[in-house]
């Protein structure tokens, strides 16, 4: 175990109780339960039915509301994503990533940093890449956008990039990945053929801590064939 | 050995769901009522909270609950706290809020008001040593594994008697040497004496450390991200304050690690704590990038002096080491063990003499990052023998033949106590290394000048110990016939997770397709299994799972007799059934042993089982009894010797002189794996790991602000990892494949060698572009090449870190 196992910050604490104090004695833990729906039945039973989004509790959702109101912004947009229109109550400074992940539920976006840096929330606006994290929802609110659960058809079949990643064994750790399959997708879009320069620009927006970049590119080159 | 399995590729069950975005992380938890956290951090780098005032903050709109150091238990001298009142680096977290959205958690963050005191701290380990130095932690300044929190200053004298840029050599508190020192010294043709530094770096996660709890009938629910399941659970059960059979663990996703996320740590505990104030209401805390940097580890940086003598044919004879380890605030990884271990497996040195010392700063605690001092080691000593192969005349690549591990390593030793190794071949992985990059013709274009851009070549090796034993394999076999193996390694993204429980399979000779995995959280019954780091998965879970299926196959030919008469000997496996060796006709198939099992019920079907075996594993197989065929039990197989994993790497640069920067052009690692288990997997981590030490040689360092003890290094575009267009597009590797004899299947591990390997390979090859000009700093960055270039002095003094 020498040398192999890691720093254990957990042994430095004592056995104790983590909080000195919990509640009331006897208190009884109510029951919560988490939320497995999936996001086909989420937006069937809540989207679609009218509802407005943010009126689900689970949302992430922001404290402007009153300076939103004083600014008379409109708050509520019909957004579209991966084909469907939504309705969805947006605050004026909120990020597409934000909307998607919080109020859609869309999930496979990633946010690895928030600042444009590392192309994980990356998602398309009518075909052109852009970095969810740092777009306002509003700026978008007319454009077609696709997110990673957009790419397969609605059958289920996989994109030529999925299919090529999974062969070529390109996603690791996996959390880079919706937004290196966006930007493969909309590469093939605009350039079915390209060449390994072409593709490793195109695709130099999205980080992989992991190193896969190798792996990646050759799922790019593999898909473009199939394409 | 024909294998069915091992040494064939194959697709990993959690793949399509990363590609499809259907796989779920920490952060992408969602509960009905769900509350958000956000963390208050310390502004400054080493203070004491003298009050909090919480008053405006639950004025906020959906405040719900606060934490504040006192709510919570606070770990021993040198630990890390999960909230802490006396902050030992900026952005160590002090306060903890939850309320009904993330946005009113933040905006009471920012009503909390903080009255602190500043304290002394220092950012450069060899600063805290100097006679007046500053001590990180208060009362002391050096910490480490078995290394209790004291102080220890070096006399004015040591400084003194440095020559400039020298490093001092003070009271170290590690210590160990073999062969007689001295006379290899007397007897070496070339001395080379060098004092480095190697930056402590992050590790740059895509995922920051995000968690989710909520508690339901007395048991804790946790959604966290970590590189290990099984390892993980007992340390954060204990960070909660429950008994890990208390706690529900969920960690089937891990948005990369690299060391950073090995275990449990503090932060994953908080959003139970909040959710068991609240009453058990779903809690979850959203790391930050900026917030991941701050309380994400680090690799431990270097200041260190070496002395090397060899002899005239290159032949290491004498080697003293001494390294002064960058600690950060915690007793944190012993990257100093296993920088000594690395140069003695690597190098083989006659004699060797080490010292090493931990000295903690007020900096990001250090964990172990991807080949935690070895990968150092190999990035600090690597230039200095290309500096004595130029002087003794010979070839770079020949003086680390020569002193490479090879044939088996039946001779090789490693460490203080000049143990043994379980298999070594460095020697392979350079000759044939050398032969696919064709060391030989290409290492002769060295200088050559385009324009601008000089040509370097590079070569190097690297280790890390890459295997353990003593952990539980857990597996059964159902009435459907269907094989589930449990494993609790964790999926770090190797897919080894997948890969090393092929190595049950196929003891039983299942298809895959028949296979069916259970991991990715406690409630998939997990035995006790180490994590996944160390590049010990593919030697300590091959054999785990080995254990296991050999005991399923006891039981499967004991079944078999039972069922069709005569004795196990009598009976075989073939394609999944129990066949009559003398007749075979005379079978059963394996769900109907599974079926048979359930009737005998005791060991067969699980509901007994071996005293050795973890708590954990007990608890799991408990839950599993009575469901099919078990089989279970300890890896109690032999091991003798450190497992070591080896990589040599070949790399041909070109350093642009008027720009300073550098173009990999092409990199070639090649690997002392034992067996090859997933040859896709084994060339991803190969190429994927090499990627991961350009970056460690060319950009990634911590820098802190020496003045206010701020970190600067918080953005990934300011300590960047590479990006597509900074290396190779594609690259070629190799492997040994040369089996391990202390692993039934021949396996070992890999993962961190691989970087090392790439990252001297590179170093090397921009020192040679450069005529062999040693930086001995890691990374070497532009502004280094060009002063390098134009024979300017360097603007950083040569022995600080942290702060340039």
């Amino acid at each position: 175990m020498d040398g192999i196992a890691p720093y254990d910050p957990t042994t430095q604490y004592t056995s104790e109780p983590a909080i000195k104090e919990i509640g009331p004695e006897g208190h009884d833990i109510p029951l919560w339960k988490p939320v497995n729906m999936s996001r086909r039945a989420f937006l069937r039973g809540v989207v679609c039915s009218g509802t407005v989004i943010a009126g689900s509790a689970f949302l992430f959702s922001t404290a402007t509301k009153a300076r939103a109101d004083e600014r008379a912004v409109e708050r509520m947009i019909r957004l579209t994503v991966n084909g469907r229109t939504h309705t969805v109550d947006v605050a004026p400074n909120e990020t597409l990533a934000h909307t998607i992940r919080y109020r859609l539920g869309l999930t496979g976006t990633k946010i690895g940093c928030n600042h444009t840096e590392c192309g994980a929330c990356t998602v398309m606006a009518e075909g052109t890449t852009i970095y969810s994290c740092s777009t306002l929802t509003h700026r978008v609110r007319d454009k077609e956008i696709t997110t990673v659960e957009g790419i397969a058809a609605p059958d289920g079949t996989l994109h030529p990039v999925q299919q090529a990643f999974i062969e070529e064994l390109a996603p690791q750790c996996g959390f880079c990945t919706p937004g290196q399959v966006v930007s493969a997708v909309a590469l093939l879009q605009k350039n079915p053929k390209p060449t390994v320069d072409e593709a490793r620009l195109a695709m130099s927006g999205n980080l992989c801590r992991c190193g896969a970049y190798d792996h990646y590119l050759r799922g790019v080159m593999k898909a473009a064939e199939r394409v | 050995m024909a294998y069915k399995l091992i040494g064939k590729n194959f697709t990993p069950p959690d793949i399509e769901a990363k590609v499809t975005g259907a796989a779920k992380f920490a952060e992408d938890f969602r509960a009905d009522g769900m509350a958000f956290i956000r963390i208050l951090g310390s502004p400054m780098p080493h203070g004491r909270v003298r009050s909090i005032d919480l008053s405006e903050a639950e004025k906020v709109p959906g405040f719900l609950a606060a934490l504040v150091p006192d709510d919570i238990k606070q770990p021993g001298p040198a630990g890390q706290a999960i909230l802490s009142g006396n902050p030992r680096f900026y952005g160590e977290p002090i306060v903890a809020i939850a309320a009904e959205t993330e946005q009113a958690a933040a905006d009471a963050i920012a009503k909390v008001r903080l009255d602190m005191e500043l304290l002394p701290f220092v950012v450069d380990p060899i600063e805290s040593l100097k006679p007046d130095g500053v001590n990180a932690l208060g009362d002391g300044n050096i910490a480490g594994r078995g290394i209790d929190l004291q102080e220890i200053k070096w006399s004015g004298r040591t400084f003194a008697l440095a020559d400039e840029g020298e490093m001092p050599r003070g009271e170290a508190v590690i210590e160990w040497a073999f062969g007689d020192l001295e006379q290899g010294f007397a007897n070496s043709a070339v001395i080379i004496e060098e004092s480095m530094v190697h930056a402590s770096c992050s590790h740059h996660a895509m995922e920051p450390r995000s968690a989710a709890a909520w508690w339901e009938n007395g048991k804790c629910h946790v959604w966290g991200s970590t590189q290990s399941t099984a390892f993980a659970q007992p340390g954060l059960a204990n960070l909660i304050g429950i008994p890990p059979s208390d706690l529900v663990f969920n960690a089937e996703y891990c948005g990369g690690g690299f060391g950073g996320k090995a275990g449990a740590y503090p932060l994953m505990a908080l959003p139970a704590l909040m959710s068991r104030k609240l009453g058990g209401r779903p809690c979850l805390y959203r790391a930050s990038r900026a917030e991941e940097y701050d309380n994400g580890y680090a690799r431990g940086g270097f200041q260190g002096w070496m002395k090397l003598g060899f002899r005239e044919d290159g032949r290491l004879l004498a080697a003293d080491v001494f390294a002064v380890q960058d600690q950060g605030t915690t007793a944190g990884f012993p990257d100093y063990n296993n920088l000594g271990s690395a140069i003695s497996i690597c190098f083989q040195p006659e004699a060797m003499h080490f010292r090493a010392l931990p000295v903690l700063t007020n900096t990001v605690p250090k964990g172990a990052q991807r080949g935690p001092g070895e990968n150092q080691a190999a990035n600090m000593i690597e230039p200095l023998l290309d500096k004595a192969a130029r002087e003794l005349g010979i070839d770079r690549l020949a003086i680390r033949t020569i002193n490479a591990p090879g044939g088996g390593g039946h001779d090789a030793t490693i460490g203080g106590d000049q143990g043994p190794v379980t298999s070594a071949y460095l020697l392979e992985a350079f000759e044939r290394g050398a032969e696919m990059f064709n060391w030989a013709e290409r290492s002769q274009q060295s200088g050559q000048r385009n324009g601008s851009k000089v040509k370097g070549f590079g070569v190097a090796s690297a280790y890390h110990s890459a295997g353990s034993n003593g952990f539980d394999g857990l597996l059964r076999i159902t009435p459907d016939g269907i094989l589930h193996i449990h494993t609790g390694v964790g999926n770090l993204g190797t897919y080894s997770y997948a890969s090393t429980s092929r190595t049950a399979a196929e003891v039983l000779g299942y298809d895959w397709d028949h296979v069916v995995l259970e991991y990715g959280g406690t409630a998939r019954n997990l035995p006790w299994n180490l994590g996944q780091f160390g590049s010990n998965t593919s030697f300590t879970m091959s054999r785990t799972n080995y254990v296991a299926a050999m005991d399923a196959k006891a039981k499967l030919l004991e079944i078999g007799a039972m069922m069709m008469g005569g004795e196990p000997d009598d009976y075989e496996l073939q394609n999944e059934r129990v066949v009559a060796k003398a007749d075979s006709s005379q079978s059963i198939s394996f769900g109907e042993a599974a079926a048979k099992a359930l009737e005998l019920g005791g060991r067969f079907d699980g509901s007994e089982v071996p005293e050795n075996l973890n708590p954990m594993t007990v608890q799991a197989a408990s839950a599993i009894a009575g469901t099919g065929l078990m089989g279970v039990a300890k890896d109690e197989m032999e091991r003798r010797g450190t497992v070591p994993a080896l990589c040599a790497g070949f790399a041909e640069v070109e350093v642009d002189v008027e720009t300073g920067r550098i173009e990999i052009i092409d990199y070639i690692g090649y690997a002392d794996c034992g067996t090859v288990v997933h040859p896709q997997g084994l060339a991803a981590q190969m190429r994927s790991g090499a990627i991961m030490g350009f970056s460690l040689a060319m950009f990634e360092r911590h820098v802190y602000d020496p003045a206010y003890g701020r970190p600067n290094a918080r953005g990934l575009y300011r300590a960047k990892p590479s990006g597509y267009l900074d290396v190779p597009a594609f690259q070629d590797w190799g492997a040994v494949d040369e089996v391990d004899f202390q692993n039934p299947q021949g396996m070992k591990g890999i993962g961190e060698p691989i970087q090392g390997a790439a990252s001297a390979a590179v170093i090397c090859a921009i020192s040679d572009a450069l005529g062999g000009h040693l930086f001995n700093r890691t990374p070497i960055v532009t502004d280094m090449i060009l002063n390098a270039a134009e024979g300017l002095p360097q603007s950083y003094n040569p022995l600080a870190t942290n702060t340039v």
